[in-house]
């Protein structure tokens, strides 16, 4: 437990004092929601399309993060230190997740915001939308760190990870956008079937976090 | 299962996929809604199972290699994986024509099974740039290990995760397996999902042979020339040693 | 979904089928192209063993 509050301390702390990881993902998020709106020429925003721009752009703005998830891991020989040391190898994997949930958490306390500003008429379905991005940014963690920790020993990393990910990604993001669409609508939220979605999505991220507990430490041995 | 042999295998292999092809024809009868397209349903439909059934099964494979780390295993999550994503192929083109076939366009986004489909196959595809990408070998083997086992059960999350955002307005465009199918077509298709397990239960046995014979060439060349000499031995997932495969 | 009329179907059938036969026979193809190098490199080295002085080739064995 210790080491685990040492990894994420250390991984926290050091996001806070050089902030390399999360004002870029929040930027990235609101030129994305301008890129939107003149791709799709549209002012205004509601139901399944306001739903994909908005997860499109957390998913995206998570894969910069995902990318960097591991870098000051693979250069300055912290893999060889969980090695070395007496801990479970998922407890890396924990830290990691965890550290990727605050990052994301931080990055939508700052979009979604300014999403709603930007396209949304009303902010009525915005707190159960909070509790699916939740649901979501652990989606995003169980494999973002898998397959982070794979691309980090292998060249082409930057292009692996999207590569991996975005395909493992597909049902999560399935059950988010169909869960998210209703509480957008124009005339307000609405909460039929938003139960069935988030019982998917909690599906997704038990089933990727035992398979990565599964799986952890075969991709930690040298 | 050391036998049948290769040779047999294949010939009841080819027995009875013209079999089964000579009761889709023959036999058969003809589908009340969709006519005579409907034939197409006993080749995707199976090679569809078939390669779902091979992700399982190198998943299964990939399994058993992480708990022994023996190269045999390694090699044979890689070739189950390399037919059931050949099988994928011709599951996506096959199921393209009948779309076409059926509902005039060459693809449709309403048919969940073939829609989840093509996301498994996509997953799968990023197999081979995967282990390209990681050059020492026990470490490549190992993580494409770990990418089987994470995808095969991403499979079944998939199909659900699909079929749950099916429309319910939008018809099935395949609709045959659902309504109850006449036990003539049963027997048929029964027949061509064995044909198409067999088939693929073959050219597996007949890739992991190539695989060991180029290996231990490899071996070969090496003890007769020296560790200087290039090998003809793949790059990926060469590690088969020297001792005859058994499938499974 | 009315049904096509026989020949139109039928061309349809015709291709899904035809696109199989080719991909299990463009496979055969590779691997029979694979198989051909092997069994040329196994020539290559039976020769390279023969010509070798006694002792080296009972190790190899």
């Amino acid at each position: 437990m210790s080491a685990f509050r040492a990894i994420l301390g250390k991984d926290l702390r050091v996001e806070l004092r050089t902030l390399q990881s999360v004002p870029a993902m929040a930027l990235f998020a609101v030129t994305t929601f301008v890129i939107f709106r003149y791709g799709l020429d549209r002012t205004a925003l509601s139901g399944s399309l306001a739903a994909g721009v908005l997860l499109a752009a957390v998913l995206f703005a998570a894969i910069l993060a995902i990318n960097r998830l591991f870098v000051t891991e693979r250069d300055e020989g912290g893999f060889e230190a969980i090695r070395l040391a007496p801990v479970d190898g998922t407890v890396l994997l924990a830290a990691k997740a965890v550290a990727l949930v605050v990052y994301l958490l931080v990055l939508e306390a700052i979009a979604v915001p300014v999403f709603a500003i930007f396209f949304l008429d009303g902010w009525g379905g915005l707190a159960a939308l909070a509790g699916v991005l939740v649901l979501v940014d652990v989606g995003l963690a169980a494999p973002g760190v898998l397959v982070s920790s794979i691309a980090a020993n292998s060249r082409a990393r930057d292009l692996l990870v999207p590569l991996l990910l975005l395909p493992l990604l597909v049902p999560m993001m399935i059950a988010a956008a169909n869960a998210a669409e209703p509480l957008l609508v124009a005339g307000g939220p609405s909460y039929a079937g938003t139960g069935k979605w988030l019982a998917i999505l909690a599906l997704y991220d038990v089933v990727f976090l035992l398979v990565g507990y599964a799986v952890y430490d075969f991709l930690l041995e040298d | 299962m050391r036998f049948p042999s290769l040779r047999a295998q294949a010939a009841i292999t080819v027995a009875v996929l013209a079999a089964g092809f000579a009761l889709v024809f023959f036999y058969a009868p003809n589908d009340a809604d969709q006519g005579f397209i409907q034939k197409i349903f006993y080749l995707h439909v199976p090679l569809a199972i078939c390669a779902l059934a091979g992700f399982v099964v190198a998943a299964i494979h990939a399994i058993r290699h992480l708990r022994s780390l023996d190269p045999v295993h390694d090699a044979r999550a890689y070739v189950s994986i390399h037919l059931s994503v050949i099988f994928g192929v011709a599951v996506l083109l096959t199921g393209s024509i009948w779309a076409r076939a059926s509902w005039g366009k060459w693809w449709v986004w309403d048919e969940p099974t073939l829609v989840s489909f093509l996301i498994v196959f996509l997953l799968y595809a990023t197999y081979y740039p995967l282990r390209y990408a990681i050059e020492d070998r026990d470490r490549q083997a190992r993580y494409a290990s770990v990418f089987a086992i994470t995808a095969g059960a991403f499979v079944p999350l998939n199909f659900m995760a699909v079929r749950a955002a099916q429309s319910l307005v939008h018809p099935r465009v395949f609709a045959t397996a659902e309504g109850g199918m006449p036990l003539r077509m049963w027997i048929a298709f029964a027949v061509c999902l064995a044909g198409m397990a067999l088939l693929w239960t073959s050219l597996v046995r007949f890739e992991l042979a190539a695989k060991s014979a180029s290996a231990s060439l490899s071996r070969l060349r090496r003890s007769l020339e020296g560790e200087t000499y290039v090998t003809s031995g793949s790059r990926i997932a060469p590690g088969v040693p020297s001792r005859a495969p058994s499938p499974g | 979904m009315p049904a096509l009329p026989l020949d139109e179907a039928g061309k349809y059938v015709a291709a899904a089928y035809i696109v199989f036969l080719a991909l299990v026979l463009a496979y055969v193809a590779i691997m029979a192209a694979k198989l051909q190098r092997i069994e040329r490199e196994l020539g290559e080295l039976a020769e390279l063993a023969e010509d070798r002085p006694r002792p080296s080739r009972e190790e190899l064995v």
